[in-house]
């Protein structure tokens, strides 16, 4: 009897994306300096949390579960270095994301546009809200969590992650 | 073993992957320490990137700046006369310059002034933490930046240095939750702990009593207490204070970011200063001489020419004195009356106002 596995394995592959390393080391860099520089001159521009998307966005192309945990930790930790706060904390958090984006990548198709705004929406929130109860467990920092703005702002992440996504897809070189 | 790891091999290196970063937070945790390396290595790769945008964004800034004057000047020629253009441009020029170099030129005539020793730097971009208010800025270990070390503007303090590499370093904002400085009140020399609120303009002051007194309007100072600013920097003026469980609930508006925030200075060695006495000024006020005094106002309402009296209330006392004078009453003697209030109050001769 053939196991479920067997099939998932070639189908992986063929739909899985490839892209250029400089791409991903560019595209990764800019979306961090979008993270420090940008939201400097226009504050509101700090809402947008690009290494998020951007994570989200590999892990679910590549569907691959290590390479989307480990592009997940090797971001938070890249943004985490740019923070006040110790390391890992963002890492921690990007591994969980890559992880489970790359996972809900090999049973749903990521092209879909509408799909691709529920898991922008979803993956913000999570991210969110995993952030907060580590400061909370991890440093025992009383951060603030206001479930309004949180829900408001992944909303506004969603939207600009379909649009993002779409550019994205053009820098593709098979998939 | 094998099989397991076989079998669940995405899921092992994802536990793999979190105990790794677990372990090593709680190493930084436990030690307070910090993984210097990887926060070199990621500083090092953005800040030039940084660097190179901000002189970038500059250039393109003046650029445009500089092609909206010429085109304003285009049309002022087809309007006036070449000779007012030429004026026009100049004063346009001359106001440019002055607005742009006004804030650098601040900063370089408070860093003069300024008793501390300190080091100008230019905020280069923020830091990627949720929700803190940490700045990057162009000055690091090169320049003698030290953790710990005072961050000030010509108006207030702004922050203090937490890291520090080779060309950058990252300051915590006073409007941080985790921020906190030592405080002293000018008018009754209340201490008190600031505290960021995670919002721009405003702080908190905590640990004064209720039993203390502390006035609206009243401004704070740094009383040195906690050996990272020096004594004396101004800090705020208390905009809201009220009466709590047990301590009082005191807002302050921070005067160091009144004028935003692009270039700072970082104290390198601080100087204690005594609390100034007079309100704070930000900015020179040109006072106009007192109008010359009109002759056909009535009495009453003069300022006395003797004396420091100056409200209405010592100049009605004051008339009603000479009033008593006049009609040679006593004023508090029993059997006396009252004197006529409405007889007028002969005036002293004034000089003439020469012109």
């Amino acid at each position: 009897m053939t196991g479920f596995s067997e099939y998932r394995e070639p189908l992986r592959k063929e739909r899985s994306s490839v892209f250029n390393v400089a791409v991903i080391i560019g595209i990764s860099l800019l979306a961090i300096l979008f993270r420090v520089y940008v939201s400097r001159f226009v504050p509101y521009l700090q809402y947008l949390e690009l290494p998020l998307l951007v994570t989200v966005y590999f892990s679910l192309m590549w569907r691959s579960p290590i390479a989307g945990l480990l592009f997940g930790a090797a971001i938070g930790l890249a943004q985490d270095s740019l923070s006040h706060n110790p390391l890992g904390m963002f890492g921690i958090v990007k591994t969980l994301v890559g992880y489970f984006a790359a996972s809900m990548s090999l049973r749903v198709d990521v092209g879909n546009p509408l799909l691709r705004l529920v898991l922008g929406f979803v993956f913000f929130f999570f991210h969110a809200l995993l952030y907060w109860v580590l400061t909370r467990a991890l440093l025992g920092q009383t951060l603030q969590l206001e479930l309004v703005q949180v829900l408001v702002v992944a909303i506004l992440n969603a939207i600009v992650a379909v649009f993002l996504y779409q550019f994205l897809d053009r820098l593709r070189i098979t998939g | 073993m094998e099989f397991f790891l076989n079998r669940y091999r995405n899921l092992s290196i994802l536990v793999a992957a979190i105990l790794a970063q677990l372990v090593l937070l709680a190493y930084q945790v436990k030690t307070n320490g910090d993984v210097r390396l990887i926060r070199v290595w990621a500083v090092g790769a953005v800040t030039p990137l940084a660097r190179w945008i901000e002189t970038g964004r500059s250039g393109v800034s003046h650029f445009f700046s500089d092609y909206f004057v010429l085109l304003e000047v285009r049309e002022d020629n087809k309007r006036m006369k070449a000779e007012l253009d030429r004026i026009k441009i100049d004063n346009q020029y001359l106001r440019a310059e002055l607005s742009t170099a006004d804030r650098a030129q601040s900063l370089a005539i408070f860093q003069k002034q300024s008793p501390s020793k300190t080091v100008a730097a230019h905020i280069i971009g923020n830091t990627t933490g949720a929700g803190a208010k940490v700045v990057i800025i162009d000055r690091g270990s090169n320049s003698g930046i030290e953790p710990g070390m005072a961050v000030i503007t010509p108006d207030g303090i702004a922050g203090k240095v937490t890291k520090v590499f080779a060309i950058s370093s990252f300051i915590l904002l006073v409007t941080d939750q985790t921020f906190a400085a030592g405080v002293i009140s000018q008018n009754n020399r209340v201490h008190g702990t600031l505290k960021g609120q995670g919002y721009e303009g405003a702080a908190k002051i905590e640990h004064i009593q209720n039993e203390q007194k502390i006035d609206q309007g009243e401004w704070f100072y740094t009383s040195g207490d906690d050996r990272i600013f020096p004594k004396g920097l101004p800090v705020g003026e208390v905009t809201t204070v009220h009466q709590g469980k047990t301590e009082k609930e005191i807002y302050v508006s921070l005067s160091g970011f009144k004028n935003g925030l692009e270039e700072v200075l970082i104290i390198v060695e601080g100087v204690h200063m005594p609390i100034p006495d007079a309100p704070v000024t930000n900015q020179a006020v040109h006072l106009l001489a007192p109008p010359p005094a009109d002759p056909d106002a009535t009495p009453a309402l003069q300022p006395s020419q003797t004396g420091p009296l100056s409200t209405d209330a010592d100049r009605i006392k004051e008339h009603w004195r000479k009033v008593g004078e006049q009609q040679n009453h006593v004023y508090g003697e029993r059997g006396n009356g009252a004197p006529n209030y409405n007889a007028p109050a002969k005036t002293e001769a004034r000089p003439e106002n020469k012109p």
